[in-house]
């Protein structure tokens, strides 16, 4: 049962491999054909289910709601501004990180992974804002994003490695600066009309309510994890009480502590949104997962890193963070960005406290009569949302792993 | 570290190897005791002028609601704690059932990962990768209302041997009277069996076992994996067939690996059931939720809450610490 060991010789061709993968013997050909026409048959079946007998009108009516919630009209500008700026962040940071002297051969420039990527990108551009019939003003303004993004992309690569050194180290800056940008964009504020959070929704509400827990609860896992493996056992039984008991705890008795006793706990006015309580209640939660991650990684730095570093005359912090963090964290990256895949999937359980997340929203949309039993129609369009997301974290992590792997020899490219 | 090689007298304190880790955990302890004590102190204060102050004489009140499906007989005037008691009861039997069902959905997804046929082996990936990257939630509440509800009554129920899926519920072949096996019957356009599941018992069920079945493959798959490949090679020279294999030689060595993964899956697996109310059915949770809603009293609904949850998660780690000691390597 385990693969075979490979035969000595010229390599198989691909025909004659997939041959004995297949049909190795008599009982594989046969379970390899009762699979297969059940595959058939399923694929056809959800073929047609999607082409002919899938009424997509209850996506297509409710777009907007899907994607911003009960979001202001006349300030739905800001969000448009904000996706501009990402897209512009985007394909900067993207550009820059193929930037090659002008002598190099252009197609350095865009390797196969990134011409797929754009691939992708155009043909979404191009199908998903017609298939959701939107307005032709709306879709050139999707067209427009895309065309930044790759414009972006294609001007940097040529020419960044003209951009002195010191402008491009500001760049990952960026990142942090336009989140802040962005959380007064949507939020209000600076002389912007305020949008209270119980009017964010949908895909708008999951993203800052995801985003905001995975940036906080790292720092706070971090200082869990630290304190778990301390020497000083105030600290350590104080970080084991604290991890233990929200990992004992299903998720949503948390957040529905957040959302019952945090009024109580906190004196009259000053307990925040119920948006923010659930955003703080999954920050809080994912923290004692993302600490557990951390402590894996750092259980794998042995011992003598920290000791020659302070032999070598660093503080016990100076060692912590230039000799054993970046060792701990490259081992816990797959863990880490594991956890913040499933902070994402929490975010759905957002429906359940009343809130109007994309579920939420979906079971809000479900209620109208006008679409009563089109759920399979939502429910399919929100997992191919979530599973494409999920799966590019994946793959991001995967990739950031190879490049940080020391043994790796493109680590230096 | 070594000795000093400055006197002593001249270390400043903060540096000094005494000083600085009493200072620290002073710190750490003053703000969290302060911290907590401010808390404590609103949570008192406001609860008082509520009228809330903790007490669980309420618990003994008639709780005014029924429970859509109960294992213990409850009727709406019965108290509160009893209601509470039959969501637990609830719970624990979609845990215990969501358990057995997972792992040997579980098992055999893992051990496909190594079968000879690549098509079966790419499948049992695809699986992994497809159910891992969707939230749960939205599973469930997809079995619910997309397939179960779905599901056809009466006569045009879908029948399997022993087993009838219709929406009015699951009916199950089981030992009736006088311990004689009975089939699931249908009178007068109603099925009747002596095993009847509600469809959102089967709709959580569902969610859970095919969601936590994901996770498990992954735990079975490492499992087997870091056995070594000789063992196969050995097993295959001395004529065992690749299923005898597995039972024998290679699982035998992998529950080691796999035990402690089990553990912290099937918590998990508790721990989702909470998401039962999304699919309607009465557990724990819900109950807690509504009994919240009718007697305003939250404090004392989730230390039940957190607490119920915690026994069940430590109960389930204490079996399979058992079960760990017993499938660890037995040396002298």
């Amino acid at each position: 049962m385990p693969a075979s060991l490979s035969p000595l010789g010229p390599a198989p061709s691909r025909w004659k491999r997939l041959r004995t993968e297949l049909f190795g013997s008599r009982v594989d050909g046969l379970i390899s054909i009762a699979l297969g026409a059940a595959l058939v048959a399923i694929a056809f079946g959800l073929l047609k289910w999607t082409l002919f007998q899938a009424q997509w009108a209850v996506i297509q009516a409710n777009s907007t709601l899907f994607a911003v919630g009960r979001y202001p009209i006349e300030q739905q500008w800001r969000l448009w501004l904000l996706t501009a700026l990402l897209a512009a962040a985007t394909g900067v940071s993207w550009g820059l990180l193929r930037a090659l002297p002008r002598d190099q051969p252009s197609g350095q420039r865009w390797p196969f992974n990134d011409r797929l990527a754009a691939g992708v990108l155009v043909a979404l551009a191009l199908a998903v804002p017609l298939w959701l019939q939107l307005s032709l003003a709306i879709q050139l303004r999707w067209w427009g994003i895309t065309a930044l993004v790759l414009v972006l992309r294609w001007a940097l690569a040529r020419w960044g490695s003209d951009v002195p050194w010191g402008i491009q180290r500001l760049v990952p800056l960026l990142w942090p600066g336009l989140y802040l940008v962005g959380m007064v964009l949507i939020s209000g504020g600076l002389g912007l009309i305020q949008v209270a959070p119980s009017q964010w929704g949908g895909l708008l509400l999951t993203l800052v309510a995801s985003s905001f827990a995975i940036l906080l609860c790292f720092p706070l896992g971090l200082v869990l994890a630290l304190g778990r493996r301390s020497e000083l056992p105030l600290l350590r039984w104080g970080s084991v009480v604290y991890i233990e008991f929200i990992r004992g705890a299903p998720l949503i008795t948390l957040l529905f502590l957040g959302q019952n006793i945090l009024g109580f706990l906190l004196p009259g006015g000053l307990a925040p949104d119920r948006v923010w309580r659930a955003a703080w209640v999954l920050t809080f939660f994912a923290a004692a997962y993302v600490a557990e991650a951390l402590r894996s990684g750092l259980a794998a730095v042995p011992r003598g890193q920290l000791e020659a570093a302070q032999s070598l005359g660093l503080s016990m912090p100076q060692g912590l963070v230039q000799v054993v963090l970046p060792q701990a964290l490259r081992v816990a990256l797959p863990a880490v960005v594991g956890q913040f895949i499933t902070l994402l999937q929490d975010t759905t359980l957002l429906s359940l406290i009343g809130l109007l997340d994309l579920l939420g929203t979906a079971r809000a949309v479900m209620a109208n009569p006008a679409f009563l039993g089109k759920s399979a129609e939502v429910y399919l369009v929100l997992a191919v949302l979530f599973w494409c997301c999920c799966a590019a974290l994946g793959l991001g992590s995967r990739a950031l792993e190879t490049r940080l792997n020391p043994s790796n020899p493109a680590r230096y490219q | 570290m070594g000795p000093s090689l400055r006197p002593a007298a001249t270390t400043p304190w903060w540096r000094n190897r005494r000083v600085v880790p009493f200072a620290v955990q002073a710190a750490a302890g003053l703000v969290v005791l302060v911290v907590v004590a401010f808390l404590l102190g609103n949570l008192v204060r406001n609860l008082t002028a509520a009228g809330l102050l903790l007490s669980w004489s309420w618990l003994d009140n008639p709780a005014g609601f029924d429970l859509a499906e109960s294992s213990i007989p409850f009727s709406a005037s019965q108290p509160y704690w009893l209601a509470l008691l039959a969501g637990l009861v609830n719970t624990l039997k979609v845990v215990v059932v969501g358990l057995v069902g997972a792992t040997l959905l579980g098992t055999a997804v893992g051990s496909a990962a190594f079968s000879s046929n690549g098509l079966l082996k790419r499948l049992a990936r695809s699986y992994v990768e497809l159910v891992r990257n969707i939230p749960l939630l939205l599973q469930l509440v997809f079995w619910y209302f997309v397939v179960f509800l779905a599901l056809p009554n009466g006569v045009n129920a879908i029948q399997l041997p022993g087993l009838v899926l219709a929406k009015s519920g699951l009916y199950l072949g089981w030992f009736g009277e006088g311990w004689q096996w009975q089939l699931p019957q249908l009178t007068d356009g109603v099925w009747q069996a002596p095993l009847r599941l509600s469809v959102e018992f089967g709709a959580l069920l569902t969610g859970l076992v095919v969601y936590t079945a994901a996770f498990i493959a992954e735990v079975v798959r490492g499992g087997i994996a870091a056995v070594p490949q000789g063992q196969w090679e050995a097993a295959r020279s001395l004529g065992f067939s690749p299923l005898v294999t597995l039972r024998r030689i290679v699982m035998p060595q992998a529950l080691r690996v796999i035990v402690p993964g089990l553990n912290s899956q099937y918590i998990s697996l508790a721990k989702n059931s909470s998401l039962a109310v999304a699919c309607g059915y009465t557990d724990l949770y819900s109950v807690a939720e509504t009994t919240l809603n009718q007697t305003g009293r939250a404090v004392e609904v989730v230390v039940l809450l957190l607490g119920s949850y915690l026994v069940i998660d430590l109960l389930i780690s204490a079996l399979m610490n058992g079960l760990n000691a017993a499938v660890q390597l037995k040396e002298r």
